[in-house]
């Protein structure tokens, strides 16, 4: 039975030039591989070479640089890009901010039997669908909503407000959102933070304030930065949320790219746009990642 | 003399669960204090109270006269090291020893020398720099100490920290910890469940059984007279022997009383207690107080025949697990490593004997459980 085992095993780690032992490696990693180049890289691909093609005089599809001039040429999409990418940053770190005191609640604070209730409470609003989320919000807040009804019949407003269709909803919509996707991550390197960490630093005459910057912020960095990159992508490319909530004054960059693809029907010019945002997004994140002096490889643990 | 550590009537209660109950113990300036106990007795609980982190039920504790109640930890004169250190990973060994100076809002140049000074006195000159995770085992130990007392705290309390290490970086850090508390004059209270941890580095001891404390003695006096059943099986080793008095010896400086036990030996042992004839008691012999093949001469001795089990071979700390003839009942004799005894085999027949002021005899525990 034993030299069975051994068998095995010395056969599975036997010369690895030996075809047959690494059967199954190919078996897992093809659907990843199928996956990845299918539905990934050959898309990407595609939309590249669209993006740098443009029809010339003749109405022929020609190389061009055209899309992309275009992109710096005219001042609302390259404002919407800035505007897209510095409200993503906001949203980022209000989300890490309302969040991190959640966390530290569920994991550090209430007795144990409680924590799991609590974080399926938090889970539960997004077994339903963005755009039902999204729709409840705006039930909540529009003109002739359930706050603005209860405002007037408190007395504490005389006639109802528009609370839709501003920057200010829709970074709270675009919060709410993406809360789960930074609390997950929070609470495993919370969790992972030992009690007396924080009790010596109490004890050594810690602050909150230096507790929290000191030692409970750089432990959870890797947790931070993972939950971040995932808020940051969301939200870069998130099309509903802006649009049903930020109204038509909210322009969103991803709303430029589906009117090229849509409205316009320049798939060429919707491409640039589309591979633009793919080069802020990870410029970004890997300005993120060198800012706290972590890498991806960590983070992704 | 002064009392850095004043504990009055303290209880602290879990629901219905009472962890500390009515302790009351003072330390003096400079004194190494240790509370010995089985885990589960309270004593975490205990020191946790006075470093603030529970508050008492009820009770007083008082640190340099002034009434601790309501002070969080970070604002009470005394500093705690953890059972696990503590050691702030993501920070080096400066960093560490500086987390409660800058809390204290000291400048940077005092920061600096402070920490140099301390990591100095705690032998780890130019450590400053090291992460803490390149540290072995007892120079974690000395930079968590140098973090707390790089603060001059009035009292330092130890939650067993020299738990997690080897046995023999352990007796060496017991003598360190017992010489630097002596350097630094610093008052310390040290928890432990390891008797001879609080034994060797303590001025006073309290040993502390299910939230109580039984005794609050020096080390000589638990080893040698402990007050309490408890106490004797907890401090050193005891060999325990039930026996019902049989008689009084009325001798005028001193009280004997005749016992006889369940194996049919009889002896005589000095009475602490007031016994009556009839009274069961618990007899409690050392091992060190048994002596193998007496010699003949010395009258008073109280003699028994022991079979020799087997041989436990310790160094200095040698045995010999002994029975009694047709009996279940086993003792632990010292085996003196002079070579002396070398002879003795297991299942030989010999003499021992004790004489009748080493024995230490208590009432019978009423049977309450």
């Amino acid at each position: 039975m034993e030299s069975g085992i051994g068998h095995i095993i010395s056969q599975r780690k036997g010369d690895p030039m030996k075809p047959g032992i690494r059967w199954g490696l190919v078996i897992f990693i093809t659907p990843v591989l199928v996956w990845l180049t299918v539905l990934i890289l050959l898309p990407q691909v595609d939309m590249f070479i669209m993006s740098i093609r443009a029809k010339n005089e003749l109405g022929e599809m020609v190389f061009s640089i055209g899309n992309f001039k275009l992109f710096f040429l005219e001042p609302i999409y390259w404002r919407t890009f800035a505007r897209t990418a510095i409200f993503s940053i906001l949203v980022t770190f209000l989300t890490f901010l309302i969040t991190m005191p959640i966390a530290f609640y569920i994991t550090k604070v209430v007795s144990p039997k409680f924590q799991g209730f609590l974080s399926v409470l938090i889970l539960m609003p997004f077994w339903v669908s963005e755009l039902v989320r999204v729709y409840g919000w705006m039930i909540l807040l529009r003109e002739s909503g359930v706050i603005n009804h209860f405002l007037i019949k408190f007395g504490l407003l005389n006639k109802p407000i528009e609370m839709l269709y501003n920057d200010a909803t829709m970074i709270m919509g675009l919060v709410y959102t993406s809360m789960l996707f930074m609390l997950v991550p929070l609470l495993s390197a919370l969790e992972s933070l030992d009690n007396s960490f924080i009790e010596a630093a109490y004890d050594l005459g810690g602050s909150v304030w230096s507790i929290a910057t000191r030692i409970v912020i750089p432990h959870c960095l890797p947790g931070i930065v993972s939950g971040s990159i995932v808020v940051f992508m969301l939200t870069l490319g998130n099309y509903l949320t802006p649009n049903l909530m930020g109204g038509k004054n909210g322009l969103w960059f991803t709303e430029q790219i589906y009117n090229q693809f849509i409205a316009s029907f320049n798939w060429n010019q919707g491409s640039a746009f589309g591979f633009l945002l793919l080069i802020l997004s990870s410029g970004i994140i890997w300005m993120g990642l060198k800012l706290t002096k972590q890498t991806l490889g960590k983070v992704v643990q | 003399m002064h009392t850095d550590l004043s504990v009055v009537n303290v209880i602290k209660k879990f629901q219905d669960f009472t962890a500390v109950d009515s302790v009351s113990f003072d330390v003096e300036k400079g004194k190494f204090f240790s509370i010995l106990g089985p885990s589960g007795c309270g004593k975490t609980t205990l020191l946790r109270m006075i470093s603030g982190f529970f508050e008492p039920s009820s009770g007083t504790i008082e640190i340099n006269g002034k009434n601790m109640a309501g002070i969080p930890p970070n604002k009470r004169p005394v500093n705690l090291i953890f059972q696990n250190l503590a050691l702030f990973p993501m920070m080096n060994v400066a960093e560490n020893i500086a987390f409660g100076l800058e809390r204290q809002k000291e400048k940077r140049s005092v920061i600096k020398t402070k920490t140099g000074e301390i990591l100095e006195r705690v032998g780890l000159p130019g450590f400053e720099n090291k992460k803490v995770d390149q540290l072995s085992g007892g120079q974690r130990q000395r930079v968590a100490i140098a973090r707390s007392l790089v603060l001059e705290p009035a009292v330092l309390l130890l939650d067993e920290p020299l738990g997690a290490l080897d046995l023999k970086l352990r007796e060496q850090m017991k003598i360190e910890l017992k010489i630097l508390q002596t350097q630094v004059g610093t008052t310390f209270v040290y928890i432990t469940h390891d008797q001879s941890e609080a034994l060797v580095m303590s001025d006073h001891v309290a040993v502390m059984n299910k939230g109580k404390f039984e005794q609050v003695d020096t080390p000589r006096n638990l080893y040698a007279k402990p007050l309490t059943p408890f106490v004797a099986r907890f401090v050193g080793e005891n060999n325990q022997w039930s026996a019902r008095v049989t008689g009084l010896d009325h001798n005028p400086d001193r009280q004997t009383a005749l016992i006889r036990t369940p194996e049919g030996n009889a002896f005589k042992t000095i009475m602490r207690d007031r016994l009556e004839p009839g009274d069961e008691i618990d007899l409690f012999l050392r091992p060190e107080s048994i002596v193998l093949e007496p010699d003949s001469s010395i009258e008073t001795l109280n003699r028994f025949t022991i079979i020799v089990k087997s041989i436990l071979f310790d160094g200095a700390n040698s045995r010999i697990l002994a029975q009694l003839p047709e009996s279940e009942r086993e003792i632990q004799i010292s085996l003196p490593q002079t070579r002396q005894f070398d002879y003795i085999q297991p299942g030989d027949r010999i003499e021992a004997g004790w004489s009748p002021e080493s024995g230490i005899s208590f009432l019978r525990e009423k049977a309450i459980l």
